[in-house]
Order: structure tokens, then sequence, then C-alpha cells
């Protein structure tokens, strides 16, 4: 709570002190690392949201993309990256080093759901547990909702994944378990709940070819995130354009697309289920 | 039933051509398919083979890292992106090296994880048939009942066997092709019939008519014998051309035959007639002269009353009227008399004048005799006369009627004709028998005393009778021999 009494702080700064946070803000070169928490590929949608972030916060913001959550959490750890937009698995593992800048809310509120997704053909499977001896498709190995809650549900049947399927893998993102679900070639697979209304949304032909069999309970959203050592200045001027976008027209058309209500503030408590379900499932 | 054969050759040259036509084009588009579709064989294992050997060297980085996902991506691209109308793979299918299916771009057919020989389709039979361990090089191969080709391209790294990449090519892909090369035949093939179908139409008919005249000519031929100028025969020498002339030669010698014929029947009817006649002539003449005389000696030494005396001439002259008309029948040469001289011509000039001068008719003489002829100048002078009286009689008024007499070698040679009406044709047969003269024309026994003359003398008489030219007949008589 006292990082959210931080924020209130910061936001009622004088002007006099505006005026020299101004100074630190220009040319400030911000990095913002994206990991395919969200549909991370709409390049034209990306550079609008990078221009609306430069704009309204004053930054020189860049936007970095990877394939992996792995590498954004590494690089922003090693300061290499000031923000990344991080599932809340990978930012509770390195909790210490990062401050949780804003959180998106989707359907009103700051957390989604894991879902499970079988073959719309498939009418025999009714729980997770039919899906021994099939084929499943996580997403990101360092994602919670499409890797980390399905393990954790079969941490809690006793069984590894190895074991309870003929085969799993990994797509490296959430939109890709949809299709390799909807194609055939998996008969099941995890995927961020929000992924999946998102996609249901604009490529309606995707998801109907695919069921949701079973929604996890709700976890935190995976949050903006800011290094520990981002200046002051910079991360509130950041949080202020986040919050601030649901209420100007470019913002609100943004969230639009992203299929988000809009940001608010966060912290470690939000996470804190996602934390202990790591140190249930592995130990660590 | 109409059959091919029956039909003339105006349809069947063009017909047999039209079908050579389509024969040919028929042949052509066949050979043009079977070569197309060795080409697009070849070109289809040649784009397999290269998309096979690249796909197969990036999926060996997937394979290496068991990153299913990565490999089922790579598959997928040529099946998503390549364009429906190029030579398109239908699916792709990477077995793993224990055979196992380990990513398909048909995922339901072939699902993740199971075994190969487990799998429907033709994915078994490829296993059955090919150790593919032991494939070091792509391998085309067309199961003969399966709807598509298979392209086996095994993946290494390094020398270790990794897996296969099957791709499947569907066989139906040659179709669009095949059914564009077939329309386009059938368009040339058009093209080529609209040319050569008048071109052939013509040529035929240029063939064929000289034979269809020449059929047409033949078939005339039949109850009488066509004029030259009914048959319009081709005249060449190639084979129709000859038949042709042969043809003419046989109509000649046909016609030449025919009348022949005509005139034996009709000299032989004459004859016949005039057996007849000099039979019942004999007959009549015997009764007729014995009442002749007793006519006579009752009036030199009978007293006859008066109607007796009034009956008797009449009786008389009707009597010798019937024999006047018995002797003219009964033409008889045993009247001796001088050979013929140019005096017996003047005579006749002589004889014809009051005839002359009451039809306005003119006689122009032509030719003579020179001397004496050996020809008995009293049947001689019979027969101009006749014949002249007969031509001024058939003359136009005005016109001139024309004697010609010539003496060449052994005969004597007359010609007598006149411009006028011409004698119809039927009436020419029966030209030279008695009583067949039309009524008020002499007692039509002219012609028949002629004829019966010439005949005794040995002679041949002919008419010859058009609107053109008139009627022109001529005589012609041997001089007697030792005369």
């Amino acid at each position: 709570m006292h990082r959210r009494a931080f924020v209130l702080a910061l936001a009622a700064f004088g002007t006099s002190r505006w005026a020299r946070a101004a100074d630190v803000l220009n040319g400030f070169e911000l990095r913002i690392g994206l990991t395919p928490v969200f549909l991370d590929d709409q390049a034209a949608f990306l550079n609008r949201w990078r221009i609306y972030l430069s704009e309204r916060s004053g930054l020189r913001v860049s936007f970095v993309q990877r394939s992996s959550y792995r590498e954004i959490a590494e690089q922003i750890s090693g300061q290499a990256l000031d923000v990344a937009w991080l599932c809340g698995y990978p930012y509770v593992m390195a909790q210490e080093r990062l401050n949780v800048l804003a959180v998106p809310l989707h359907l009103g509120r700051p957390e989604y759901h894991s879902y499970l997704i079988v073959g719309a053909d498939d009418a025999a499977t009714a729980g997770f547990e039919d899906l021994a001896g099939k084929v499943f498709a996580f997403s990101d190995p360092n994602s919670f909702s499409g890797s980390l809650y399905p393990r954790f549900l079969l941490h809690r049947m006793g069984r590894s994944p190895e074991q309870f399927f003929r085969r799993s893998f990994f797509t490296w993102s959430h939109r890709k378990v949809v299709e390799a679900v909807a194609s055939g070639l998996a008969d099941g697979g995890a995927v961020a709940g929000y992924v999946w209304e998102t996609l249901a949304r604009i490529h309606p032909e995707i998801t109907v070819a695919t069921r949701v069999l079973a929604r996890s309970p709700a976890y935190g959203f995976p949050p903006f995130v800011a290094r520990a050592g981002l200046p002051r200045e910079v991360a509130m001027a950041l949080q202020q354009v986040f919050f601030g976008m649901r209420a100007d027209g470019e913002g609100a058309r943004l969230l639009e697309t992203l299929n988000l209500d809009g940001f608010v503030p966060g912290d470690f408590s939000m996470y804190q289920p996602i934390r202990d379900m790591v140190r249930m499932v592995e130990g660590r | 039933m109409l059959r091919f054969k029956d039909l003339s050759f105006r349809y069947k040259i063009p017909l047999r051509a039209t079908f050579l036509v389509l024969i040919t084009a028929v042949t052509l588009t066949s050979a043009n398919v079977a070569r197309e579709y060795d080409q697009l064989r070849n070109d289809l294992f040649a784009n397999a083979e290269s998309l096979g050997s690249v796909l197969a060297l990036t999926l060996v980085t997937p394979l290496l890292h068991d990153d299913l996902w990565r490999a089922y991506e790579i598959i997928g691209m040529p099946v998503r992106h390549e364009p429906q109308a190029a030579l398109g793979a239908e699916w792709l299918l990477v077995l793993d090296g224990e055979g196992r299916v380990y990513a398909s771009t048909r995922p339901r057919e072939h699902p993740v994880g199971v075994s190969g020989s487990e799998v429907g389709g033709s994915v078994a039979r490829l296993l059955a048939d090919y150790d593919l361990p032991a494939l070091h090089a792509s391998q085309a191969v067309e199961l003969a009942d399966a709807s598509e080709f298979h392209l086996l391209m095994p993946i290494r790294f390094d020398g270790v066997y990794l897996g296969t990449l099957v791709l499947a090519y569907p066989k139906s892909i040659f179709v669009p092709r095949f059914h564009s090369i077939v329309v386009r035949g059938a368009l040339v093939t058009l093209l080529v019939l609209a040319v050569l179908l008048p071109m052939s139409w013509y040529w035929g008919r240029r063939m064929a008519d000289p034979l269809v005249q020449l059929a047409d000519c033949m078939s005339r031929v039949g109850e009488r014998i066509p004029q030259m100028s009914e048959c319009r025969l081709y005249e060449s020498r190639d084979e129709v051309g000859r038949a042709g002339t042969q043809l003419k030669l046989m109509l000649a010698a046909l016609r030449e035959k025919e009348a022949l014929e005509q005139q034996i029947i009709a000299s032989e009817r004459l004859a016949a007639i005039g057996r007849i006649t000099a039979g019942i002539a004999h007959e009549i003449n015997n009764p007729l002269g014995g009442m002749l005389n007793a006519i006579s000696t009752y009036k030199r030494h009978g007293q006859p009353e008066h109607a007796t005396a009034r009956t008797l001439p009449l009786l008389e002259r009707g009597l010798l009227q019937i024999k006047e008309t018995v002797a003219a029948l009964l033409v008889e040469a045993r009247l001796k008399s001088h050979p013929l001289t140019t005096q017996d011509l003047e005579d006749l000039n002589t004889l014809l004048q009051p005839h002359l001068s009451r039809r306005q008719v003119r006689v122009l003489w032509e030719g003579g005799i020179a001397g004496e002829l050996a020809l008995p100048s009293t049947q001689v002078r019979q027969i101009l006369l006749n014949l002249l009286l007969n031509a001024v009689q058939a003359a136009e008024a005005g016109s001139e009627v024309v004697c010609g007499i010539e003496c060449a070698g052994s005969v004597l040679r007359c010609r007598v004709s006149n411009r006028g009406e011409a004698i119809p044709a039927e009436r020419l047969n029966q030209l030279f028998e008695p009583f067949v003269g039309a009524a008020g024309e002499g007692n039509g026994l002219g012609l028949w005393v002629t004829y019966q003359l010439v005949q005794q003398l040995g002679g041949s008489i002919e008419v010859y009778s058009n609107a053109m030219e008139g009627t022109v007949v001529t005589v012609i008589l041997p001089l007697e021999e030792g005369a």
C-alpha cells in the first residue's frame, strides 16, 4: 500500500517541482518491453500507441518486442528495459527488482482467468482430467495462464505434463495456442482468457473452432512493471498517461483496440496468489 | 435408311475431309495432353523437391529442439501461402525418426504422436513400401490407387536421420491444366475446320462434279439415247475425263445402231406392205380386166336400154379408176425405156411449169448430166417428178425449190429441197407408206410409188426435215452395169 500512497503523493507535485521534472523527462528514452500477454502482432496499432505514449508523457518511448516472456523478464531485471508488460508469473519471480506501474482493467476488473480450451467439435471432453493421453498446447513456459495454471492443476492431481499428456508443446504465444487447438494439432490448450476473448472479438473464425472447457478463478492481470531504478518523474509521467487513457479520445480508441477498460495502480499483493502457486508447483 | 456409301460424292468427299481434320485434331490434342502431363509431372516433382529440400533444412532445428509448434508453422507455410493456381501441396507431414507423426498440416487426419502405420490413407502404405531411414535423397512416389503424388524428403543433420518430410500433391492438380489444353485444342480445331471445311467442300464438289455429270448422263441412257448436247461432260485426260470420252463414243455407236435398226424396221415394213399390195392388186386386176372387157363387149354388141346406157359409162369410169389406182400400187418396172438424157430433165421442167405458176414457186436446177446415163429414163423421170411436185406443193409461196443432180462415180445423186413447214417426226417414219398423206394432198401414193421405183432400181432414198432448213429428199441411184 505504501507504493500507492507514493504515487498519489507524486500526483500532488507543485508547479515548481513539475518544471524540474519536465527537465528530467525531456528527451528521456523510455524502453518498454512487450510480451505476447496481449495480441502483439499489430504493428500499425503499436506505432499509434507508441506515439500516443510519447506525446502525452513527453518521453521518447520505444517498444521492444520479444517472443518469449523470459527474454523480456531478463532484460528488465538487467536494467536493459525501463518498463515491461509482463505476465504476473515472471513478475512475482523478480518482484524485488520491479515495481508495478499500472494494471490493466479487463471487463472492469484488474483480473483475468486462465482458459482451458478444446476443439469445438470435441464434445466428449468434459473436464481437464479427460485430456489424459491427449496432445496439449501450452503458450509460454513463463506464462501464468498458459503454463503455470495447468501445471498447477496437474500438480494437484499428482501428475506431471509428461506423464499425463501423450504429447505437449509450447507455442510461445496465447494466440497460437488457440490456433493449435482450432487446427486440431493439439487436443487441448491453456490460454489467457483475456487473449481468447479479444480474439473472439476480432478473429471469431479462429475461436469459433474452440470451446472453453474450464475457467480458472480470477488472478491479477499481467501488469506494466518498471525497473527499480527508473527515475520517479519518469514513472509518474508514464502512470499519468496510463491512468488518463480512458478519459481522452485517442486513449479510449487505443483501449478499445486492446479490449481493455483502462489502467489502475496496483501492487505486489494482487499477485501474491500467483507467488504462492509457484511455490507450490515448483517448490521455489 | 440412308447409308454412307449411298451418299453422293459431293458429300462423301467433304465428309471424309472433315473426318480427317477431326482425327488429326484429336491426335494432336492427345499428344499435347500427354506431353503436357509429362511436363507438369516433372515440374511438379522439381518444385516439390526444391521446396522439400528447403523445408527439410529448416526443420532440422525444430526437430533437434523438439519444437513442435515451430515445425508445424514451417510446414504450414507453403500450404497457407501458395496461391491456389500454382502447383501447391495438398498436405505436408513430418514423420519423426521412429516413423511417428511429428507434425502435419492436417492434424486431424494425422494426429500428433501417432505411429504413421496407424494413420489412414497413403501414409501407412508409404511407410510399408519404403525404408525411410535408409533414404538419402528425395524420392518421388506415385502410388497407383492413391489420389495424390508423394515426395519423400529425408531430414538429416550431420548425417543423423531426424525424420522424413512427406509432401502430398493432388493428382487432380493437372485437371484444370488439361481442361485448358483441351479447350484450346478444341478452339484450334474449330478454327482449322472453319478454314478447311469450306475448302474441302469446294474441292470435294470440284472432284465430284465430273463424276456426277457422268453418272447423270449415263442414267439418261434408257428408252432413248441422249443427245450429246444434253450431257455436259468434263473434258480432261484424267480417269473421269477418259470415262467421259469413252461414254461419248459408246453413245455415238448406240445412236448409229438405233438409226440402223429403225431403217431396217422401216424398209421391212415397206417391203411387207409392198408384197401385200402387190398381191391384192393382182387379185383385183384379174376380175377387173374381165369386168372391163364385159362392159366393152356389151357396149359394142349389146342393145342397152336407156337407163343401162346411162349406167354403163359410170360403171366403166369407176372400174377404170380402180384400175388406175391398182396400177399405181403395182409399180412395175417392166416398161422398157431409153437411157436418161438431159432432154428428160428439160421435159420435167416443162411438165412442172403449170404447177409452178399456180404456186408462185421457182425451181432452181443445179448440176446436171452429160450425155446418156445408164438409167431407165421413164422411172427416173417419174421419181423426180413426184419429188418435185411434192416439194412445190410444200414450198412457201414465192420461195425456191432446189433440184441438184450430180453424177458421182457409179451413182446418180438427186437432191430436192424446199423451204417451208417441216414434216412432223411421227410422220417421217411412215412417209413412204401408201394412203398415209393428209387429206387433200393427192391419193397419198406419190411417195409410195417413188419408193417402189427407187427400190426397183436398187437405190436409196432419205428424207431430212427440220424447221430451219426445210425438207431435203436425197435419192441415190446406182448406174446400171454394162449399159
